[in-house]
């Protein structure tokens, strides 16, 4: 055991249980898993992505490349990072991480948050900070990312101050203080995204300041030396952090390894713990470390082979003297980089300091302030004077074990390879030897690969720079960015008045945009087959309702909507009186079919639009767009009323039967309420707006009432319908009869690419007045005669249903590849044809009528004769009837 | 008069839910569905002063031309949803009311005047909880130094477009479109377990 016999920050009245690569051992609550694994002696923690050597930990915080392990689920976990709580199991990394097959199950959780100063870091200069913008009444988020305040003075030695500064800045009323909190993304306008650890998940802080103050303290980092990577190698400012705020000796003899004065504290704290110190070996002495040597078996028992037993000391004057001091813990300092990730983030300007000999703040972007090391205030920090530093000779050996990128397993070798090859530039550098592309972004290996690049190119590291810095510091899993937006609140379920009534009667639902819209409504011993042609026999033959509130709907008000609406729509509405509706047709600019719906004229100056029920937003945002930014001269006002009205579809040859029980005194009859008109009645205290429209075919209305009403309306027609035994349908049913009036749906027989001629629709071109997508239709590639056209196709196997999207070839014995002449848009089985029939796109489709073509399935391919596109009461005497 | 039995409102399900989260908080955060408010959706100009001066006679109300500021008076409100366009809340019933003094403010001047009464319905949110319950969700800062008791915004609730009424007490008035509203609701709820 190597945990002092007092000190430290841990609560020595809590012993935890937890267990290594199956092995058990003890710690105490305030313990890291790399604390405890180092007062447990276990030297080797993990194994390295690309050479599989045995590492050790290297750092005490966020920085570590090299004691990653699995727990639970979690892959690639620092161990100085991981709190140790009692049952804790956790497996050294051994080579790559791996996903976890399973679902995250812990919870994550999203909350926005607004301040006038959010400081990053709760170091000494964080809390400094803090403890002034709470005089002044503002906001104020601190944010640290380890389990309590304090950084670098919790290795330090406890003081009075920082007690009372905590203490101070709880009771302050505007303060709120964010622990195990990594802010992990600066982005413009000081939007900061912070990860909190919590137990079992985590929450995403998003956090907009006004001004945000930078005290993200600094990274120590190493000297680059053949063999630098053994267990047992740690930066020194880790050693006395764990000596200090764990009670924890990382080893019995050490070996100081250095080129500036932060390492004179530690060495004061190592012996005052009863460690040797059995050398300094100091850059500014004219010597340095040039090998090391390894223990086999190392102490700790068998899982230490290859943790660190000797270095190798030699004169940097180059007199040939070396020698060998053991030891089984190296400190080694090369310096100090400011912390300035975030800060480059938001866009702010490092240069190199000669004298620090690291990137300090240059340009700060506005509303953003560094403070502390972070500044390269260096002083905390002990660095004192500095000798720049970086790689110790090869010694003859070819640089293959100088390590600069721990976690991506980078030598100086890969380095001088890619310098060989004629990249310069850093971020070349980086992206052909993976440095700083790990977890751990690189952060005890960038600032070396700068200085080793500009060594070896014989210029300045100011010239040489650093890579770009990005989002995110550490590693955020998806689960957190999901938040709670998982299962049913993924994405927004839309739901109408009636949905209550749908789930009640056993419909099965399907999606249509955020919609939930039934699907069909299958009765005992029903399959979706059976029950869909059950629900369109009753709609050709009797009475069926439907819910068709998702449709979108706009309401059009002003004195030139009239004109708005011919200019959007290809047809005119010119002649539409008040109290009719008209089918209407728009395309975008390009001539393509945009989306279609009804035109309802209610009143003077007063219209209503309906849409495709997935259209909705965009043809409102499209309408808006040409009243805003090409019309603004049109005396338009454009008003959303989807979720306003419910709608109920009564379809079929009994409808008027069901209308006129609901509505005795409307005049009903075909002459007095005809097609395409719109009335206004009442059905109990319900009021209501009827309209004559068929998606169907056959006789039918529509009826909106204010959703409110929704559910009362559909149930009053339901029992009104009850004695004619009136059917509910879905969407499919709905499908299969537009369908075999050979009505399109958008979206489904168009793409984008379809024009109303390609879909045989001319009749609702106009010829007299200007519309979007009219001068497109002029085009020499839109107006040529072989375009892909509507057509009908019948299988002639009457039982074979052709798949939506199939590919046509011409020819059956055609090889592949083969010219596809079209594809099935719509398929389906027809209770009214009593045969399968589709939909299709076909080249020069209205000059094939009559001819076969052929549906290219898997292996095969499946003959169909092509028809005009409509299949039912082409001469419409059902709806009129 | 409106026979209640036929109205159903969009969140007329979660009553029970809301009341026993009320409980399970001790009052900390209060949900209560205010259904059926009469609300129309106005488009003017706001520059013409003698509309506007029009309409505050008509309705009894100035309407607010400060961006994202409401203004009320007995039991009629305005929110401003942008330059020209508010929506005027009322009570239950008085949507046609409201529409008549609307028009008689505009006195055939060119407009815009939408019943949208049953296209939202307001979830009322309140309790010394409530703002942080909202945070999970809104972007925007509900803080009182920035949106006190005479402020609204058109903002995300979750992934849902709301408009957020600031009352007084720091509770709010959440406009939900109604098929939105259950979605919102479960959202809340979830939330409300943070």
């Amino acid at each position: 055991m190597s945990r002092l016999a007092s000190g430290g920050r841990i609560d020595r009245t809590r012993p935890l249980h937890f267990s290594f690569n199956g092995i058990r051992y003890g710690g105490y609550e305030g313990d890291t898993l790399a604390s405890a694994l180092l007062a447990n002696d276990v030297a080797v923690v993990a194994r390295s992505a690309t050479y599989g050597r045995p590492r050790g930990i290297f750092s005490a915080g966020v920085e570590e490349p090299n004691a990653l392990v699995h727990i639970g689920k979690e892959t690639m976990l620092r161990a100085t990072q991981v709190e140790l709580v009692d049952g804790l199991e956790a497996i050294g990394l051994n080579g790559r991480g791996r996903l976890p097959t399973e679902p995250d199950r812990n919870r994550y959780d999203k909350i926005y948050a607004h301040c006038e100063v959010l400081i990053i870091g709760g170091g000494r200069a964080g809390i400094t900070a803090a403890l002034d913008a709470a005089q002044t009444g503002d906001r104020v988020i601190l944010v640290d990312e380890q389990a309590e305040l304090g950084g670098r003075l919790l290795s330090s030695g406890w003081n009075d101050w920082l007690a009372a500064s905590i203490a101070s800045l709880e009771s302050a009323p505007d303060v709120r203080v964010l622990t195990r909190a990594t802010a992990f993304g600066h982005y413009d306008q000081n939007l900061v995204l912070i990860a909190q650890r919590l137990e079992n998940g985590g929450r995403l802080w998003q956090v907009q300041a006004k001004r945000v103050i930078l005290a993200t303290g600094a990274h120590e980092r190493p000297l680059i030396f053949a063999n630098n990577d053994r267990p047992g190698i740690m930066l020194a400012g880790a050693a006395r952090t764990y000596l200090n705020r764990y009670g924890v000796a990382p080893g019995e003899r050490a070996v100081i390894f250095t080129n500036n004065d932060s390492t004179d504290v530690v060495a004061a704290d190592l012996k005052r713990a009863g460690i040797v110190v059995e050398a300094v070996i100091d850059v500014r002495a004219g010597e340095a470390i040039v090998d090391t040597r390894f223990s086999s078996p190392a102490r700790g028992g068998g899982q230490g082979g290859g943790a660190l037993h000797s270095v190798i000391v030699a004169s940097l004057t180059g007199d040939g003297g070396r020698h060998e001091v053991e030891g089984d813990l190296l400190c080694v300092s090369g310096g100090f980089n400011p912390t300035l990730h975030l800060f480059s983030q938001a866009q702010g300007r490092v240069r190199y300091d000669e004298g620090l000999a690291c990137f300090v703040p240059d340009v700060a972007p506005t509303n953003v302030e560094v403070v502390g090391a972070a500044a390269g205030d260096l002083s905390g920090r002990g660095q004192g004077a500095v000798t720049p530093y970086w790689v110790v000779p090869s010694d003859g050996q070819d640089w293959s074990n100088h390590f600069i990128d721990l976690e991506r397993d980078v030598t100086v070798a890969d380095v001088r390879r890619a310098l060989g090859t004629g990249m310069r530039s850093v971020e070349h550098v980086k992206r052909f030897t993976t440095i700083g592309t790990g977890s751990d972004q690189g952060k005890t290996a960038g600032i070396n690969e700068t200085a080793i690049i500009a060594a070896q190119l014989g210029q300045p590291v100011g010239a040489v720079g650093v890579t770009t810095f990005r989002p995110p510091y550490v590693p955020v899993s998806f689960g957190l960015m999901a938040g709670r937006n998982r299962g049913d609140l993924f994405d927004p379920i839309r739901v109408t008045a009636i949905h209550p009534w749908h789930v009640s009667h056993g419909a099965l639902f399907e999606n249509v945009g955020q919609w939930k819209r039934p699907w069909y409504f299958p009765r005992e011993g029903e399959d979706m087959e059976s029950a869909v042609l059950r629900e369109c026999r009753e709609a050709r033959e009797n009475v069926a309702v439907m819910d068709v509130s998702t449709l979108g709907k706009i309401e059009i008000q002003g004195p030139d909507a009239l004109e708005f609406l011919n200019r959007v729509y290809t047809n005119a509405f010119d002649t539409l009186k008040i109290g009719s509706c008209r089918y209407g047709l728009m395309c975008k600019a390009d001539g393509m079919v945009f989306d279609d719906g009804v035109v309802m004229h209610l009143d003077t100056d007063r219209w209503l639009a309906t849409t495709t029920t997935g259209g909705a937003t965009a043809v409102l945002d499209w309408m808006e767009e040409w009243l805003q930014t090409e019309w603004a001269d049109l005396r338009v006002r454009l008003t959303s009323v989807t979720d306003h009205w419910a709608g109920i579809a009564v379809v079929g040859p009994r409808s008027r039967n069901v209308i006129h029980g609901l509505f005795p005194h409307l005049a009903s009859g075909p002459d007095s309420f005809p097609f395409m008109a719109i009335r206004q009645a009442e059905t109990g205290a319900i009021p209501v707006r009827l309209h004559r429209i068929t998606f169907s075919g056959e006789l039918a209305y529509e009826l909106w009432t204010p959703s409110w009403y929704g559910l009362a309306l559909w149930e009053a027609v339901i029992a009104a319908g009850e004695p004619l035994g009136i059917t509910p349908y879905g969407t499919e049913a709905m499908h299969v009869l537009r369908a075999e009036k050979g009505y399109i749906i958008c979206g489904q027989e168009t793409d984008g690419t379809v024009t109303p001629q390609d879909l045989g629709m001319s009749w609702i071109v106009s010829k007299k007045k200007p519309f979007i997508g009219q001068r497109s239709h002029q085009r020499r590639d839109t107006a040529r005669p072989d375009r892909r056209h509507l057509v009908g196709l019948l299988p002639i196997d009457r039982d074979e249903l052709l798949p939506e999207g199939s590919q046509l070839v011409s020819d059956a014995s055609v090889s592949v590849p083969a010219n596809m002449v079209g594809h099935v848009t719509s398929s389906y089985r027809s209770a009214t044809l009593g045969r399968t029939f589709a939909l299709a796109l076909l080249q020069s489709g209205r000059e094939r009528i009559g001819w076969t073509v052929h549906a290219a399935l898997d292996g095969h391919t499946v003959a169909a004769t092509v028809t005009e596109p409509i299949f039912y009461d082409k001469e419409n005497v059902r709806r009129d009837s | 008069m409106i026979a209640e039995a036929v109205r159903r409102s969009p969140l007329a399900d979660y009553r029970d839910r809301f009341v026993a989260l009320s409980a399970a908080t001790r009052g900390d955060i209060l949900i209560r569905e205010v259904p059926y408010l009469a609300q129309i959706n106005f488009r003017a100009d706001p520059n013409d002063a003698d509309i506007m001066q029009r309409l505050a006679s008509t309705l009894g109300l100035a309407l607010p031309v400060v961006p994202n500021t409401t203004t009320s008076q007995n039991e009629r409100r305005g929110l401003w949803l942008g330059p020209d366009e508010w929506l005027v809340v009322g009570p239950d019933g008085q949507q046609e009311a409201l529409e008549r003094a609307l028009r008689d403010g505009l006195d055939g001047a060119f407009g815009s005047i939408v019943d949208v009464s049953s296209n939202r319905t307001v979830l009322e949110i309140g309790g010394p909880k409530g703002p942080e319950l909202l945070a999970h969700g809104v972007p925007i800062d509900l803080d009182a130094r920035s949106f006190g008791p005479d402020r609204c915004a058109q903002t995300l609730l979750a992934k849902a477009q709301v408009i957020i009424e600031s009352r007084a007490d720091q509770a709010f008035d959440v406009y939900v479109r109604t098929s939105f509203a259950s979605y919102v609701a479960d959202w809340l709820l979830d939330a409300a377990a943070e």
